[in-house]
């Protein structure tokens, strides 16, 4: 099957600000159209989306075993992980709720390490394994990525109602901010990989279908 | 050749094709990599700035209302974002009230304002002071806003509550949840088809 020509073939650059095709026949450093600066491909991607891919790593750690907040009802308190407030609604019988928090919260951060790390070393070893497929899944990382964010806002917002003193007090805990960086990080590192690295392979890989390469 | 305008590159693998005139429903999608190319914009510059306006008065109730307000025993209380930006702001995570303020009151903020002036201007067929500017930033605040987010946030709070004492969802959540939706039709990537004006 013959492909389309590729931008780097006719000399092009996609701006990545406005999306216009520009010229790079003398190598113009901006956009002409809104001026924001071109690169064929982003600019060291591989080394930062690792980079914040490992901090996200890091900070998953405390995120999941520090816990997010304080509930104080009536002079008794107890602390709260993501996982135990999970679990709450489950033994409640509310499944749905839990499956929401279970999925926004633990699901998605997994799903984006193991899926990221896979597309960094099948780019790394230049593979042309499944190459749709993995431009794919890179889409579905950037759709779910901020997603993550749910349980914080969550934790805000309760925090701010429950304010009644030795009544009913409800605190945000440490946890809560490992958990927001590990959600800033993994947004951060999904937006530094190229996927149009997926599809540079080296030509004595790609099926011989391409006449301007010979 | 053709010029560079009416041509379209794939961001997700680099294939260059013509831009295609698309009918309603319509979208164009990359042979090689499957990405998404062109999707049809169904909205006029006057419709756009409209929803804009609808979004900005809704963005000011949800941000001046409750978004829910609890009773228990009694005593009684309420809660707008700002609030909830605030409860997280104590202690040493201040740095995530930073990041929740941007992500639901700020990014909104200034998407809004932003589309508001480059639309009042594209109205009467001219480019806004500062046009490449305000579109470059446009682009730059999408994936930081999370409106939709904080709306699903939001109900799970109220769930979350409904345990232990009474709620009452408050005009700020149902502004809240009309603006999301908007926000995702009107500050969408299909803005930059302003750049096509002349």
């Amino acid at each position: 099957m013959s492909r389309p020509p590729t931008a780097s073939e006719l000399d092009l650059c996609l701006c990545h600000s406005c999306g216009l095709a520009c010229d790079m026949h003398d190598e113009p450093h901006q956009c002409p159209r809104c001026d924001a600066p071109l690169h064929r491909r982003k600019t060291n991607s591989l080394g930062r989306t690792w980079a914040y891919l490992l901090a996200a790593l890091a900070f998953y750690v405390p995120a999941n075993v520090l816990p997010v907040m304080n509930t104080m009802m009536l002079g008794s308190g107890a602390d709260s992980t993501i996982m135990s407030g999970v679990l709450e609604f489950w033994e409640h019988g509310a499944w749905d709720i839990a499956l929401i928090i279970f999925i926004a919260s633990i699901a998605v951060p997994g799903v984006k390490f193991v899926a990221l790390s896979m597309l960094l070393i099948t780019v790394q070893r230049g593979s042309t394994w499944a190459q749709q497929q993995r431009s794919k899944l890179y889409r579905f990382v950037e759709l779910i990525g901020y997603w993550s964010m749910l349980d914080v806002l969550v934790v805000a917002l309760v925090a701010a109602l429950v304010k009644f003193q030795s009544l009913g007090d409800i605190e945000p805990r440490p946890g809560i901010l490992f958990f927001g960086l590990v959600v800033v990080f993994t947004m951060l590192s999904a937006m530094s990989f190229d996927p149009r690295m997926i599809w540079d392979t080296p030509p004595d890989k790609e099926l011989m279908d391409d006449p301007i390469q010979q | 050749m053709s010029t560079p305008e009416q041509l379209i590159i794939c961001e997700h693998c680099d294939c260059v094709y013509q831009k295609a005139l698309l009918a309603k429903h319509q979208k164009t999608v990359c042979t090689r990599c499957g990405g998404v190319l062109q999707r049809h914009n169904g909205l006029t510059v006057e419709q756009r700035l409209a929803l804009s306006f609808t979004a900005a008065v809704l963005w000011l109730f949800a941000n001046f209302y409750p978004v829910m307000s609890i009773s228990l025993q009694g005593l009684k209380n309420s809660a707008t974002l700002w609030d909830s930006v605030l409860a997280l702001s104590q202690g040493p995570i201040t740095f995530m009230a930073m990041v929740a303020a941007i992500s639901i009151i700020i990014a909104p903020a200034f998407q809004l304002l932003l589309l508001i002036w480059v639309l009042g201007f594209a109205l009467t067929a001219r480019r806004s002071p500062a046009f490449k500017l305000c579109m470059r930033w446009l682009e730059t605040l999408r994936p930081w806003s999370m409106l939709e987010v904080c709306l699903l946030g939001a109900m799970v709070a109220v769930f979350k509550l409904a345990g232990m004492l009474d709620v009452l969802p408050g005009i700020g959540l149902l502004a809240l949840a009309v603006l999301s939706l908007l926000m995702i039709r009107i500050a969408g990537r299909d803005i930059r088809d302003l750049w096509d004006m002349p």
